[in-house]
Parts: structure tokens; C-alpha cells; sequence
């Protein structure tokens, strides 16, 4: 571990000459003095430098390593996107600026909202996009919102919402935070919502079916037109979790398959920083019907000039502004830059990679849905466990090899579960160099199992007792 | 006295109208090491198959189901600073709240031999 900056100060060093003072002192009445310095740490700049510098050589990022964490898609950012949310048209402009009149000195940057929103229209087949949300989390928020909205103005008494149990975590929780209740549908043998359970459990009262397709066992539902009819007839909207976009992109359309609201993960699907080095963006897009219920303002066009319209049935903002601006600009550079041919070789060599990995590792990893996959694909070190290797013993020793672990227990309905997404930024070199890790951990497991319960050994910090830090959490700085 | 159990891995012990409510062996291993244990209020009124309460472990957090249908009487309030006592005796000192039964539903309860079954058909 690295020592704390506080600890390094010593007294009287200071990193700045102060010039010669060359005004009289000014008395200062004793109620205004502090009864003691402050504690500031006082250092040279070469002991802030190295600090720092130190610290950010610990980083772990798609930057510096292969990161194969499924569902979250962390593919390389690529550096010119940077650049262009830097420009100055967009880093330097102040969001106060007037967006009308004389002084409109921000067209270009509302061209960008307004263009990008049309894309990523089109890309997910909705009518129209809001770029407002800050996070994947908060765009479902927001898309739960929009439903909620819809029910009311139309007079339906919803109480539930609907979730397979392979969904991410958010989704049922963001159901539950609008005053949804929860129904969960077990995964068939397939990998995907039971058909026949989901429609046994749908009645008069489910206000929406939230779905990430393909799902987090990295399988595209075969039965998606029959549940978004099912789902129709009972007046119930179908919800689009955008996290595994990445698999689809160019190739088929949430809109098309029935979906009336989406959300984008920009920093999954579009390439933006990702994992502490965010912030994310989701980008909510929605059908006709839905909106009168967008957050304002929104970006409009009329005749040549771009403008804000404020109005709208609920015409309230959900933050600030327009949403993560700087994240907007990069993922729009992202998609100039892709094409849609682009954007469609993305999804097929995401699937490509995935597949390649999923047939490198099955003879030593057992796969539960052994099928063909999509972006992702879930093992089980069930074989491993037998030894008392578990997943998290195997994401550790990964840890000592270089690699960022693959998610691990999760989804939680494949026990031992390990969640591999190479995307399709990675090279066939670097996915082997992983497979060759996975294999000799696999290996390892057979002849030393003990010598994996101490990994990491290489780290700065070695293995966590997660539930001692779980039961008795204490992050304050003491002396 | 009477134990069962239910496929989503509680127990209930009925002795009279009176049941107490917990997690299986099973579940409490499936989870890992337990780090909290949301406990309901007395007085609140549980419903036969609705979630009633959570469990967090270092892995999952997980929905706990009703058995049977009742009004709380008492929590096991030890779980709070304490939530390793679920892994350490799950089907006993790891209780979670005991009720007044107010149904006679026993539909979808396993005895202990039945659960058994079940639990060899999983994995």
C-alpha cells in the first residue's frame, strides 16, 4: 500500500517561493484568528510529484491491460474522441452561454446533441432520444419514468413490473424505487425468460417487462416477438436495457423487435471512458407514443437554426444541462468515425471474440449454456469448486497474471458463474495469452489448489477480507 | 412441532400458530459469507410467497419469501451486528422473525425429507 500524502509532510517545506512582502502587516482581531494552524501537509513539489505519479502507475485500466469484465463491455477508448471533446466549440464553452439571440455562440454544439440523438434514433429504432441521463442507471430511471407517465395519463391502474432473473440488479431495483413491484421469471433451458412462466405470471396490472437481449448468458431470446405481443395485449411496455447493444449494433433494432423504450450505455456500446474513469451517459430513446413525457429541454431544429424546446406534459430536467456533454461528443465522434458498416463490424467481431474465447476455455471450464454465443459467455468453476477452487479464487490468480477479472458470480442464477466479454477491441494474441492464463489456472487447480487461495501475491495489495470490510466497513483516515 | 422448508430455501417451524422463520444450511453455504440481514418490524404483516426481507453476502444480495402468511412477532435483532450467526447455525440461532400464522396454506412446503430430494436434484 501506498503511504498517505498526509504522512509525508514535513514541517516548514513548502513547493512555492513566496515573493519578499512588501506591504505593511494587517492586524486580524483574535475572533477571526484560528486557535491552530490548519493541518495542510506541507511539501516540496518533487514529493507531490512523485506521489502522484506513483500512485497513477498502480492504475489498471483498458489502457494498460486486457479487461474482460461481461456486460460491461470495457473496449478500448479511442484517443481522437478525446481530442474532440477537448475542441474548443465544446471544452471552452460555458453552459450558461445564451442559446438564442445575439450572443448564440452555441449552434454547433446543439447540431452535435441533436445530430447524435438522431443516430442513436436510428441505431435503436426509437422515434425519439434525450441525451439527459448521466448513467446506464439513470437512463432506466428515466425510461421507467416515461412508463410510469404513459400508465397515468391514460388512466391504468400497473402495480408490477416484470424482470427474468438473469437481469441486471438495476433493473429490478429501479422498478422498485419508482413504486413498481417485482415479478421475476426463471431462465428456461434455453438461457432465456421461460416463455410459458413469463406468460402465466402476466396480467391487467404489470406496467412494463424490462429485458436485456441478448441477456447476461450472453443468449438472444428466440421468443422476443411473442413476448413484446404478450406484453402489448395486456397494455404492458417492453423495456430495452441497453447494456449488451454492443452484440447488435447495426444488426438488429430494439424498436424493430417491439421495444418502446431504450436506454444506451455511451460508455459501454460507444467507446467512452469507463470504471472510475467515466462519468457514464445513457441516453434514453422511446416510441411515438412516450414523447410528451421526454425531460426538457430538448433539442429542436427550426429551419436552419437549432433551438430548446421547454415545453412538455412532465417538462421537468432530470440534471443539469444536457447530460455528461464531454461524453456526448466523444461517443458521436465514435459513431462519424465507425460508419455504419463500422458499427456493424463492431457487433460481428464482438461476437466473433467472444465465441473464440468460449471454445478456447470450454474444454477446461464447464459451460452451462452450451450454445453458440452473442458478445458474452458465462462458465461455472463448478469443476474447480469441486477442488475448493472457487471463482473468485480463479479471478484472483488472474489478477497475478495480468489480466482484470472476468465478472464473477453473476449472473447469479449459474452458480460459480464467470462472465468473459472480450470485445471486439481485442486482438486474437491477446485473448490467447488469456485463454493460456485461464488454462494453467485450470491446471493449477488439479496440482496445487492451496497455492491459489493466497493470490493475488504480486499486488500492492493482496487478498481482501471482503467480509470482514463488508461487516465492519471504516474508511476514515486516523493517525 | 412441525419444520418445512420451500424451494426458495427457507424454512418456517410451526408449533401451533406460532412460526419461526429462517434460511436453509443450503442457502446460507450457497451465499458465502453473510454480511447483513435486513429485518422487518413486528407488527408487519408478511404474505405467503412476498419477499419480506434481504440477505447480503460478499457475493449476492438475495430476496427472502414468506413460507405462510402471519403478522411479525418478534426479529432476531442479533443479526444486525452480527449476520455471521446466519452461516454459523442457519436452521436455528440464525433465525429471522418468528409470527402469528393467520393462514392455513401449506401449499409449496417441502418436509425435511422432501427438501433433501430437492436439493439433490440441483447442481
Amino acid at each position: 500500500m501506498s503511504e498517505l500524502l498526509f504522512t509525508k509532510s514535513v514541517k516548514g517545506r513548502c513547493g512555492a517561493s513566496l515573493p519578499v512582502m512588501d506591504v505593511s502587516k494587517a492586524e486580524m482581531s483574535d475572533s477571526l484568528r484560528r486557535a491552530k494552524p490548519a493541518e495542510i501537509g506541507e511539501y516540496s513539489e518533487l514529493d507531490v510529484v512523485r506521489h502522484y505519479t506513483n500512485l497513477s502507475l498502480k492504475n489498471f485500466s483498458v489502457d494498460t491491460h486486457f479487461y474482460p469484465l461481461g456486460s460491461c463491455t470495457m473496449k478500448y477508448n479511442p484517443k481522437v474522441c478525446e481530442k474532440a471533446a477537448r475542441l474548443d466549440g465544446f471544452g471552452s464553452l460555458h453552459p450558461m452561454m445564451p442559446v438564442s439571440g445575439a450572443l448564440d455562440r452555441c449552434q454547433g454544439a446543439l447540431e452535435m446533441i441533436f445530430e447524435l440523438e438522431k443516430h442513436l434514433a436510428e441505431v435503436t429504432g426509437m422515434d425519439a432520444v434525450t441525451t439527459q441521463p448521466l448513467a446506464g442507471a439513470h437512463g432506466e430511471m428515466l425510461g421507467i419514468m416515461l412508463i410510469a407517465s404513459y400508465h397515468r395519463a391514460k388512466g391504468n391502474k400497473k402495480r408490477y413490473v416484470i424482470v427474468p432473473d438473469s437481469s441486471h440488479g438495476t433493473n429490478p431495483a429501479t422498478a422498485s424505487m419508482m413504486g413498481y413491484e417485482i415479478i421475476t421469471v426463471p431462465t428456461a433451458d434455453y438461457g432465456d425468460m421461460d416463455l410459458d412462466i413469463f406468460r402465466e405470471k402476466m396480467n391487467d396490472e404489470v406496467a412494463a417487462v424490462m429485458m436485456t437481449n441478448p441477456n447476461t448468458l450472453g443468449v438472444f431470446n428466440p421468443y422476443i416477438k411473442e413476448i413484446s405481443d404478450i406484453a402489448h395485449s395486456y397494455d404492458a411496455l417492453l423495456y430495452y436495457d441497453g447494456a449488451n447493444l454492443n452484440a447488435i449494433l447495426g444488426k438488429v433494432r430494439p424498436g424493430d423487435l417491439g421495444f418502446d423504450v431504450v436506454h444506451v450505455n455511451l460508455h459501454k456500446t460507444y467507446a467512452t471512458p469507463h470504471g472510475s474513469g467515466g462519468p457514464g451517459s445513457g441516453p434514453v430513446g422511446c416510441k411515438e407514443k412516450l414523447i410528451p413525457f421526454l425531460p426538457k429541454p430538448a433539442v429542436v431544429k427550426n429551419g436552419e437554426k437549432f433551438e430548446l424546446n421547454t415545453k412538455g406534459v412532465d417538462s421537468a430536467r432530470i440534471t443539469s444541462y444536457f447530460g455528461n456533454y464531454g461524453v456526448l461528443v466523444k461517443a458521436y465522434a465514435y459513431a462519424l468515425m465507425m460508419g455504419s458498416d463500422g458499427l456493424r463490424d463492431v457487433a460481428e467481431k464482438a461476437v466473433l471474440n467472444a465465441n473464440y474465447m468460449m471454445h478456447r476455455l470450454k474444454p477446461y471450464y464447464h459451460l452451462p449454456y452450451d450454445k453458440t454465443c452473442m458478445h458474452e459467455c458465462v462458465f461455472s468453476a463448478s469443476k474447480q469448486a469441486e477442488k475448493g477452487v472457487h471463482a473468485l479464487d480463479i479471478a484472483k490468480a488472474l489478477i497475478d497474471r495480468g489480466f482484470h477479472p472476468p465478472t464473477v458470480y453473476f449472473p447469479l442464477i449459474v452458480p460459480e458463474a464467470m462472465m468473459v466479454e472480450p470485445t471486439e477491441t481485442e486482438s486474437k494474441q491477446t485473448m490467447d495469452i488469456f485463454c493460456e492464463a485461464m488454462i494453467e489456472i485450470a491446471e493449477m487447480t488439479e496440482k496445487d489448489p492451496d497455492s491459489l487461495h493466497e493470490a493475488p501475491v504480486t499486488r500492492p495489495v493482496t487478498r481482501l477480507d471482503e467480509t470482514l470490510a463488508a461487516r465492519q466497513v471504516d474508511v476514515r483516515y486516523s493517525r | 412441532m412441525k419444520i418445512f422448508y420451500t424451494k426458495e430455501h427457507e424454512w418456517v417451524k410451526i408449533e401451533g400458530t406460532t412460526g419461526t422463520i429462517g434460511i436453509s444450511v443450503y442457502a446460507a453455504e450457497q451465499l458465502g459469507d453473510i454480511t447483513y440481514v435486513e429485518v422487518p418490524d413486528v407488527g408487519e404483516d408478511l404474505v405467503k410467497g412476498e419477499t419480506f426481507c434481504s440477505v447480503e453476502s460478499v457475493k449476492a444480495a438475495s430476496d427472502i419469501y414468506a413460507p405462510v402468511s402471519g403478522v411479525v412477532t418478534a426479529t432476531n435483532d442479533e443479526l444486525m451486528e452480527t449476520p455471521e450467526i446466519v452461516n454459523e447455525s442457519a436452521e436455528d440461532e440464525g433465525w429471522i422473525v418468528t409470527l402469528e400464522i393467520t393462514d392455513t396454506d401449506r401449499e409449496g412446503l417441502l418436509t425435511a425429507e422432501e427438501y433433501d430430494a430437492y436439493l439433490e436434484t440441483l447442481d
